[in-house]
């Protein structure tokens, strides 16, 4: 059973409806497809009116689908099959909230490296609902590593909620890990693409997302706090975060706008979820497109760039 | 060494002095409640002294702690601005201005150079009174001028964290100034300069997870509260209690995230050492 967020009911009338016509026409023989043809023609317009104008909160329930497709899934269909994963921080453990490893892109060797969701009960609690610990970013860190070593260029997949606040990854430097991967990837001789596929919350995200380029599907989310928390700190309520996610500008038009990241992905008509093969195509191309262009740069000066990126980041007044 | 001399002082002529001082100037530790007159406390550095309980301090104490009198402030005039036009219960402008009223301060950082026991330095402290210490686009920019300073008069730099973390009302650009201030850092260290980071309580969430872990040394005050994620959030993610002395610097150095403690008396003959440590 497909999941339906609550703005997208009258998509599922239509989706039912469809559904309905092919049954009739399977059961009993009766051609159904003008009916089908007419319905997909309403369901279309129906799918560009809801998006059109869809609210920064109504991105973030998308960017959080239970139906759209996770960091495996881009590497594994981007890769064809040819994906390798590799585990561990070679410290402490394996962290199943971060995933990583080298697979090909016609012909081209690339680092992936992403936060990963699960997809069930059992999975989300064993992905650790995609929030790294202090060992996921160490991994993650050492794989870069790896890459520059080996001069192929790298991609991160960001998918998060935030970084793991437990006791044990308090314990191990959290804040650390993070920092230190910001301030490593700042310096690392390779082009690194960052894509923002669904959350994008604070430090856990940044902590893979410094890159040549940054760029966001069109509806996931990238800020510095979840609307919730954010309108539980600021309005000490949950009731807020409609609000809070107007505020933040957290969508990626907005991002844009704020020349935080450099380039948006659109997504298929009604969410990356209706249509995967689409978006698996677009974020190959843009991996493609975008790995070509940096290749092309010398090492030191994509470093520089980089930095001076970063650098000229903030809107303050005076002097 | 002028400080030590200060110091010693007062702690011999305050007591004779106790009975002269007038009621409502006393210093209540809020952590083992014991009261000491306000010129005694300052005698003292804000630090209890009967159970060493180090008060939280601004950037202007640290200035004048650290720095061999006069010191030059630098990039006094920035200010935040308000590009989202955020609002939450308030304006992000009102709030601003009103702590400004309230505080006198520009922002959550200052950014100052000076000698050190003669050596040149380069200290960037923050004001926890302002927004709880809140990283903003100023907190980045200024930290970007620190390091450019540093870089100009081949300075080590000394920054001196004191962060709630990052600040929410400038949304995505507060999180980028943990990338901005670590692309700086790196420029730092390709100048060859070192960076003591200085950690005091609080320092927590975007701070902790950036500049304030990145020193080549990194000395907290003792019991400074330093976390990325908070205790109360991670008391309600685990569900239990939690231990004693949790994220207090004495257990975040025997975790192995800190290289020493220093007690606020003793941060300016340790700094000026290690200062000299690697220039020489
Ligand atoms: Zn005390």
């Amino acid at each position: 059973m497909p999941t339906y967020l609550d703005f997208e009911k009258p998509i599922e009338a239509i989706d039912e409806e469809v559904k309905k016509a092919q049954e009739i026409e399977e059961n009993s023989g009766v051609d159904t497809s003008k009916t089908v043809k007419e319905l997909e023609k309403k369901l279309k317009t129906t799918i560009k009116g809801i998006y059109s104008e869809l609210t920064p909160w109504q991105r973030v329930q998308l960017s959080r689908h239970p139906e759209r497709p996770y960091s495996l899934d881009y590497i594994n269909h981007i890769t064809d099959g040819t994906f390798i994963e590799l585990h561990g921080d070679r410290n402490v453990k394996d962290d199943k909230a971060m995933i990583g490893g080298f697979g090909m892109i016609d012909g081209q060797t690339v680092m992936f490296v992403g936060q990963q969701k699960g997809v069930n009960t059992k999975q989300r609690q064993y992905r650790n609902f995609g929030m790294p610990n202090p060992e996921g970013y160490r991994k993650a860190l050492r794989l870069f590593k790896l890459a520059e070593k080996f001069n192929k260029p790298i991609v991160t997949l960001i998918d998060t909620p935030g970084a793991f606040p437990g006791l044990e990854a308090e314990e191990r430097g959290q804040g650390e890990a993070i920092a230190r991967n910001i301030y490593e990837m700042m310096n690392i001789k390779v082009p690194i693409i960052c894509i923002i596929i669904g959350e994008g919350a604070s430090g856990g995200a940044l902590g893979i997302g410094v890159g040549d380029q940054v760029v966001m599907l069109e509806n996931s989310w990238y800020s510095v706090i979840s609307p919730e928390n954010c309108s539980t700190i600021l309005w000490r309520s949950w009731d807020f975060k409609e609000k809070a996610a107007e505020q933040l500008n957290l969508t990626s038009s907005d991002m844009k706008a704020l020349k935080i990241i450099d380039e948006i992905v659109k997504e298929p008509l009604g969410g990356a979820h209706r249509n995967r093969e689409e978006v698996f195509a677009n974020v190959k191309a843009c991996i493609q497109k975008n790995i070509t262009k940096y290749q092309k740069v010398e090492a030191s000066k994509l470093v520089s760039k980089r930095i001076d990126k970063f650098c000229d980041m903030g809107v303050y007044k005076g002097r | 060494m002028g400080w030590f001399k200060r110091e010693k002082q007062g702690i011999t002529t305050t007591t004779g002095e106790k009975k002269e001082i007038k009621e409502g100037l006393w210093y209540k530790c809020p952590k083992c409640q014991s009261v000491v007159s306000s010129d005694e406390h300052k005698e003292t550095l804000n630090v209890c002294k009967t159970c060493g309980h180090h008060e939280r301090i601004t950037a202007e104490d640290y200035f004048n702690l650290l720095f061999d009198g006069k010191y030059t402030e630098i990039a006094k005039g920035l200010k935040s601005d308000d590009p989202l036009k955020f609002e939450d219960t308030k304006k992000y402008v009102d709030r601003v201005k009103a702590v400004e009223e309230k505080t006198g301060l520009k922002d959550a950082i200052r950014v100052a150079h000076g000698k050190i026991e003669s050596q040149t330095a380069v200290i960037a402290a923050m004001d926890f009174g302002f927004i709880g210490g809140s990283m903003g686009s100023v907190v980045g920019e200024k930290i970007a001028r620190a390091v450019d300073k540093a870089i100009a008069t081949e300075s080590p730099l000394i920054i001196i964290s004191k962060s709630g973390g990052a600040r929410m009302m400038e949304a995505g650009l507060s999180l980028m100034q943990m990338a901005k201030t670590s692309a700086k850092l790196n420029q730092l260290s390709e100048a060859g300069l070192p960076y003591i980071s200085l950690l005091t309580d609080p320092t927590t969430g975007g701070v902790t997870a950036s500049f304030a872990m990145l020193g080549d040394i990194n000395i907290a005050e003792p019991n400074a509260l330093i976390a990325f994620a908070g205790p109360r959030v991670v008391k309600e993610t685990i569900g239990r209690d939690l231990p004693e002395g949790f994220q207090r610097s004495e257990f975040v150095l025997e975790h192995g995230f800190l290289d020493l403690i220093v007690e606020r008396k003793d941060l300016k003959s340790k700094i000026a050492q290690l200062m000299a440590q690697f220039a020489n």
